[in-house]
């Protein structure tokens, strides 16, 4: 393994165009014996690059912090709190919510392949579904959190949430300070992807994004 | 053993740097959008299921080389060949030689926003109740098993406590290999820092959890 710890992520230009090619004759296979429609295709790309990605979670998180019946009912039973914002279905069937204090800092990964809560997250980071990412973060979460510019007191326990079945992991990032006037939309702005899975913390007010 | 993962990555001792990307577009590049695609669409018709889908990922034996969504593409070939749906001269020739079978089910345009609000629940109802209780300790299977699973190389034989009954769900060990969903407990087990690594010099304050069926566990 060590020798492709890099885990060819940033795929190359020679096996783009090779992958293109490859890709582009499945397809055509495949809809030449009537198994796949490729204008189901279309919008399945669609709603992945426009439709589904962290901005839902994002509101979510907003919601919780706003709202406390809203926090009770998503830390209870995620799924059905989630489903009231309209988000639900593939790879957010069963969802669990948990969430950040100061005494505990929660991450999440899938080292067996590539678990994410699409519904809240979108389809997962390079880096998520990446051999460092998923061999380390089990056994030197404080390592990893570091390449991502993210220290936590030593006093701060860290869960790690290893996504093995079908149960989708969503962080509730810690609200920063100073947000107490904030409405829910601007509240949504300073929640990342990152600060959903554990490697990031929500942005204060005025950070750039 | 002739069933091998190679997709178990969780402890290995990789040392190299996890690199953050921004938000955005989640594909790099056409064909990882369509590699997506198809293989949802594929996965649709009810062909096969997606812990078969796993299973035929992780025993690529060129598993380790293959960027995220090669090994998505080469998984999707594998199956489609070992149902004869498509054969290894059509992908070499890159054009269908022959028409396929009728499929049951094919995925229109106008159904995809249902099928992914539907999704595909794994929740069950329970045979029989369920063998463990919130707060008792339980160990982890300590062989490895010649089949696909989804109990972590480095959570094995290991104690923990469970944390949570998250109700009873399809099999995956048994679902990956067509043994149908025979569905059993899950848990959330918790397994503390020294159970995991040892008494490290420098303790991190970590504890995993991961989420294992009743077949995984003994009682501790």
């Amino acid at each position: 393994m060590s020798g492709h710890d890099h885990d060819h992520d940033h795929d190359g230009r020679s096996e783009l165009g090779e992958m293109d090619v490859r890709v582009r004759a499945l397809e055509s296979i495949l809809a030449a014996k009537g198994y796949v429609d490729p204008a189901a295709l279309d919008i399945l790309i669609d709603t992945y690059q426009t439709k589904v990605g962290p901005r839902n979670g994002a509101r979510v998180v907003a919601r919780a912090w706003v709202n406390p019946d809203f926090r009770a009912w998503l830390l209870a039973d995620a799924t059905g709190a989630i489903a009231s914002l309209g988000y639900r279905g593939r790879q957010g069937e069963h969802m669990v919510a948990v969430e950040n204090t100061e005494a505990r800092h929660n991450v999440v990964v899938c080292t067996l392949c590539s678990c994410y809560p699409w519904p809240v997250l979108g389809l997962p980071p390079v880096w998520y579904k990446s051999a460092p990412y998923r061999a380390r973060v089990v056994r030197d979460p404080r390592g990893v959190l570091a390449d991502f510019g993210v220290t936590l007191p030593a006093s701060t326990e860290i869960r790690v949430w290893d996504s093995t079945a079908e149960v989708r992991y969503l962080v509730v990032p810690r609200r920063p300070a100073g947000t107490e006037g904030l409405d829910e939309d601007a509240l949504a702005a300073l929640v990342t992807r990152d600060s959903m899975i554990g490697t990031g913390l929500a942005r204060a007010p005025g950070d750039r994004a | 053993m002739s069933y091998h993962s190679r997709a178990d990555l969780g402890g290995r001792p990789l040392e190299s740097p996890v690199t953050p990307e921004p938000e955005g577009d989640p594909f790099h590049g056409r064909w990882e959008e369509r590699t997506h695609a198809i293989t949802l669409a594929m996965g649709a018709t009810g062909l096969w299921n997606i812990d078969m889908t796993r299973a035929a990922r992780e025993t690529l034996p060129d598993y380790d080389d293959l960027s995220y969504y090669a090994k998505w593409l080469a998984g999707l070939e594998k199956l489609l060949r070992q149902l004869e749906l498509v054969g290894a001269d059509e992908l070499a020739a890159g054009r269908a030689l022959r028409p396929g079978p009728r499929l049951p089910r094919v995925l229109a345009a106008a159904d995809v926003a249902a099928v992914l609000a539907r999704g595909a629940p794994t929740e069950r109802p329970p045979a029989a109740p369920a063998r463990f209780a919130v707060g008792q300790a339980v160990r982890t299977r300590a062989e490895p098993v010649p089949h696909h699973t989804r109990l972590p190389d480095y959570a094995r034989g290991r104690r923990g406590r469970i944390e949570r009954v998250l109700g009873a769900h399809v099999f995956a060990d048994a679902h990956a290999h067509g043994q149908g969903e025979q569905p059993q407990w899950l848990y959330t087990v918790v397994l503390a820092e020294d159970e995991l690594w040892g008494a490290r010099a420098e303790r991190q304050g970590l504890s995993v959890a991961i989420d294992a069926w009743e077949p995984y566990l003994e009682p501790a």
